[in-house]
């Protein structure tokens, strides 16, 4: 029986189409995928069943009757209830505490806490979910808070679930927990709608699954009769290559090398960090992110002084060169925060390429001042090889799309040979065809003798491209994997684990 | 989704300057109804304030001279709030650059004319260079925010100066005043007979000249990259501290070549209260100018239009010269405060990552 029904809903803003016509045929008691790449339309039209955003256009029926969904709260009342990505709960308030909020037992005008307290327990009961009800929301993993929003979200009755990205903060571990959290919820007749752009987890999960590209409805159809390399074109709209042959390059010749380097706080202090990045070699850092990733990457460009140990680039001591030093040297580095550290929003497309290098000759005239004409031949050049999408070099960064700011770095990264390249989270917020372009410009580096340090919280991106992984955890390197470890491996590594503790 | 973004961007550039006009046009128009609620003649009023801007020769002349100090002080705060730096304390180097180009002009008799005056300005823009170095480095080195030192900074200028042309170095008279600068010092007066000296075509000039420094060169493009985004800048080997401490220190030479400017054009020595708040006056002018140097000359000749017009506005007829204060002040909160809170907010916000 269909449970939930969606009929040409369209949402629009300004001119852009977020979702045209679609239609959804949710069943009772199933898992039901969504998939589709970044900007498909995913989240919009999910947020326009919960209420979040009122659609332009087309009806929603919710068992066969039609209804009008103007608020979360409308969501709520009919039993539906949605798990966001970023988890909402309160730190300091108790496990419980968190559940009830929002739909607190009353006795007169105060809490009812001893009912509330077992009404909570008996929904520990029904659902076969195991937690510590006391402790604080903020002191749990990651995962377990996710448990505790979707205990959330069925205390408030909730019979169809959403669950936005849920997995693209966990471990694979966590994953794995999920995924059978799902089951177990599946097997109680509740029914799921799975937001995901991993194909992984949609075969691991889904008994159906729709695919979005563009705003529209590719097709549904039965996770059984799927291949992934059939999902993946229905969602990009052309053939994709997911494998990429691994080819060993690596030479004797250390380029980067990192030495026992420690930190100070703020953020993760680095704890005896070593490695080395030979010529040829993609050496990835795979970790949950938070575990010194982001101070790691601070320290191989020269933004953060180690408070011991060194820095070496091509065999010569850097530990003291500023970041200018080193770029000059041979560094490039695409940042985790494009916003944050790689782009000036505010510039054009032409002044984002020269950022960096406007001290260099080629953009110089005379001591100080700028040849425009020449960095402008220059912006154009790269905005054809890098194919930007852009209407000219002036366009102000801030009205790119995300895939195309993210190329403007590559391509100022790239565009004086660097030896070195740090890719922080390359990929991320960029769609399945952006993302496989980056990832061959990094082959392509790796290609043609140079190094590359891959950080990225997307295991899968790490193994796919490097050709050694390094696990962080907690500001140390937790051990060395080669990529065609088991996920197991790699799991138990990002979660504190030593290898021999298994 | 092409079509959108090049909308919007080129949406935003066609909009401003029609939208301030527009509020400008209201403020003379809310100035007007006060007039009329208070019971003066809002329209013979409004029209001795043009003529008193522009009816005559001296009238232009008038108005050129009161828009000279504002555009050096209006173009001085732009050049710092490029960098990220908010330099309130432009009345403090202001004066300071006064004082020193005073002390110049008075002293090192026997240079000849064109030289001894180029040398008194410069000196004002070193003096004010100087008391604006002591804040950059405070904020730079120790974190102390410019607000407030420099707003400090203004009030010890201003008591500072005042102390020397009420004791030590007043000359004789009942006024607190200097000596006057010798007369090789003095910027010639173009448009006589009224006070419009040499200073107004420098300061034009140096709207043009902030304008190519900031689109143009190497350390202007840094300075807009600082200010932009420190956090990219940094991670590109552009230095913060370093074109912070440039951005602030320029800022001050401005402030202090109009402030020599205003005693080497017009009044040929310093005499004490001379400024009616010009320093502050420039922030206001800037952000009206929409922190743009040409914006700058154009809300400077406004304002400039609005003092001069005023002074004559109150002779001829018995309005009050507050008509062209509260016009004035009109302007500032229908031009001016939206587009620095616009800024301080574009600022504060982090950008996110979004998923349509």
């Amino acid at each position: 029986m269909v449970v939930l029904s969606v009929r040409g809903l369209t949402k629009r803003f300004g001119e852009v189409v977020a979702n045209d016509h679609i239609d959804l045929d949710v069943e009772e008691g199933e898992i039901h995928g969504l998939l589709g790449e970044n900007g498909a339309g995913k989240s919009v039209l999910s947020s326009c069943i919960y209420g979040l955003y009122r659609p332009d256009e087309g009806r929603i029926f919710l068992r066969g009757h039609e209804v009008h969904i103007a608020s979360p709260f409308d969501a709520i009342r009919l039993g539906i209830g949605m798990v966001h990505q970023h988890l909402t709960l309160v730190p300091h308030l108790r496990v419980w505490e968190n559940i009830v909020l929002g739909r607190e037992p009353r006795r007169g005008l105060r809490v009812d806490r001893v009912r509330a307290f077992a009404e909570v327990e008996r929904l520990l009961e029904e659902t076969g979910f195991r937690l510590d009800l006391a402790k604080n929301a903020g002191e749990l993993p990651i995962g377990v808070q996710q448990r505790v929003e979707i205990l959330k979200v069925l205390f408030r009755g909730a019979e169809i679930l959403i669950l936005d990205e849920p997995t693209a903060v966990l471990t694979p571990q966590e994953v794995d927990q999920l995924i059978e959290t799902l089951h177990r919820l599946k097997a109680q007749g509740k029914t799921i709608l799975f937001i995901s752009h991993k194909l992984r987890e949609i075969f691991a999960l889904c008994d159906r699954v729709t695919v979005l590209r563009r705003g529209k409805k590719v097709g549904t159809l039965p996770v059984s009769s799927a291949t992934p390399q059939m999902l993946a074109e229905m969602m990009v709209g052309r053939k994709v290559f997911f494998e990429f042959p691994r080819e060993r390059l690596a030479k004797e010749e250390v380029l980067f090398e990192l030495s026992h380097v420690f930190t100070d706080p703020p953020g993760v202090p680095l704890q005896d960090v070593s490695l080395k990045v030979h010529a040829g070699e993609i050496l990835g850092i795979a970790g949950v992110e938070g575990n010194g990733q982001s101070e790691l990457a601070e320290v191989v460009v020269g933004l953060r002084k180690p408070k011991k140990g060194k820095v070496i680039f091509r065999g010569r001591d850097v530990t003291a060169i500023p970041p200018k030093g080193r770029i000059l040297q041979g560094m490039a580095h695409i940042p985790e925060d494009r916003h944050r550290r790689g782009v000036i929003l505010d510039f054009s497309v032409k002044e984002n390429l020269l950022l960096g290098f406007e001290t260099e000759p080629p953009f110089r005239k005379g001591r100080m001042t700028l040849d425009f004409a020449r960095i402008r031949d220059f912006a154009r050049q790269k905005i054809q090889e890098f194919s930007i999408v852009t209407p000219d070099e002036d366009t102000p960064l801030r009205f790119l799309s995300g895939g195309n700011q993210q190329k403007v770095v590559v391509a100022r990264e790239l565009a004086f040979h660097p030896l070195f390249v740090l890719a922080c989270q390359p990929t991320r917020g960029l769609d399945v065809a952006a993302t496989e372009y980056l990832r061959h410009i990094l082959l392509g580096v790796k290609r043609e003798g140079k190094g590359v340090l891959l950080i990225s919280a997307d295991l899968d991106e790490v193994r796919a491209l490097s050709d050694r992984v390094l696990v962080m955890y907690e500001g140390r390197i937790a051990g060395e994997l080669s990529p065609e470890s088991d996920e197991y491996q790699f799991g138990l590594l990002m979660g504190g684990k030593a290898l021999h503790e298994a | 989704m092409g079509s959108s973004w090049e909308g919007r961007h080129s949406m935003r550039l066609r909009l401003t300057v029609p939208v301030e006009l527009f509020a400008i046009g209201l403020a003379f128009l809310l100035g007007m109804l006060v007039l009329f609620l208070t019971g003066y003649p809002p329209f013979s009023a409004l029209w001795a304030l043009f003529r008193g801007a522009f009816g005559t020769r001296n009238a232009i002349g008038q108005t050129l001279t009161q828009a000279t100090p504002i555009l050096f002080t209006s173009l001085a705060f732009l050049l710092a709030f490029r960098s990220g730096i908010f330099n309130i304390g432009i009345e403090g180097q202001f004066l300071i650059g006064a004082f020193t180009a005073a002390l110049f002009g008075i002293s090192f008799r026997g240079l000849p004319f064109p030289l001894h005056a180029i040398l008194a300005l410069f000196s004002g823009g070193f003096g004010g260079a100087v008391y604006a170095l002591f804040p950059a480095l405070l904020k730079v080195y120790l974190g102390a925010h410019e607000v407030i030192t420099t707003m400090m900074l203004s009030y010890v200028a201003l008591y500072l100066t005042s102390y020397f042309v009420n004791y030590p170095l007043k000359a004789p008279g009942w006024v607190a005043q200097t000596e006057p600068v010798a007369p090789s010092a003095r910027l010639p007066r173009i448009l006589p007979p009224t006070q419009l000296s040499l200073a107004f075509p420098i300061a034009l000039g140096l709207a043009f000249l902030v304008l190519w420094f900031l689109e143009r060169t190497v350390p202007g493009f840094s300075i807009r990259a600082v200010g932009a985004n420190p956090e990219a800048s940094e991670n590109r080997g552009i230095s913060v501290r370093k074109y912070q401490i440039l951005a602030f220190v320029l800022s001050g030479f401005i402030a202090g070549v109009g402030g020599g400017g205003e005693i080497l054009g017009v009044h040929g020595r310093f005499v004490d209260g001379f400024s009616p708040g010009y320093g502050w006056d420039g922030i206001a002018v800037s952000l009206v100018g929409r922190l743009h140097p040409l914006g700058c000359i154009f809300a400077s000749l406004l304002f400039g239009m609005l003092r001069a017009g005023g002074m004559t506005m109150t002779r001829v007829t018995k309005v009050p010269l507050d008509l062209s204060l509260i016009i004035q002040a009109l302007v500032i909160l229908l031009v001016a405060a939206p587009v620095l809170i616009e800024q301080l907010l574009t600022r504060r916000r982090k950008p996110r990552r979004s998923e349509v």
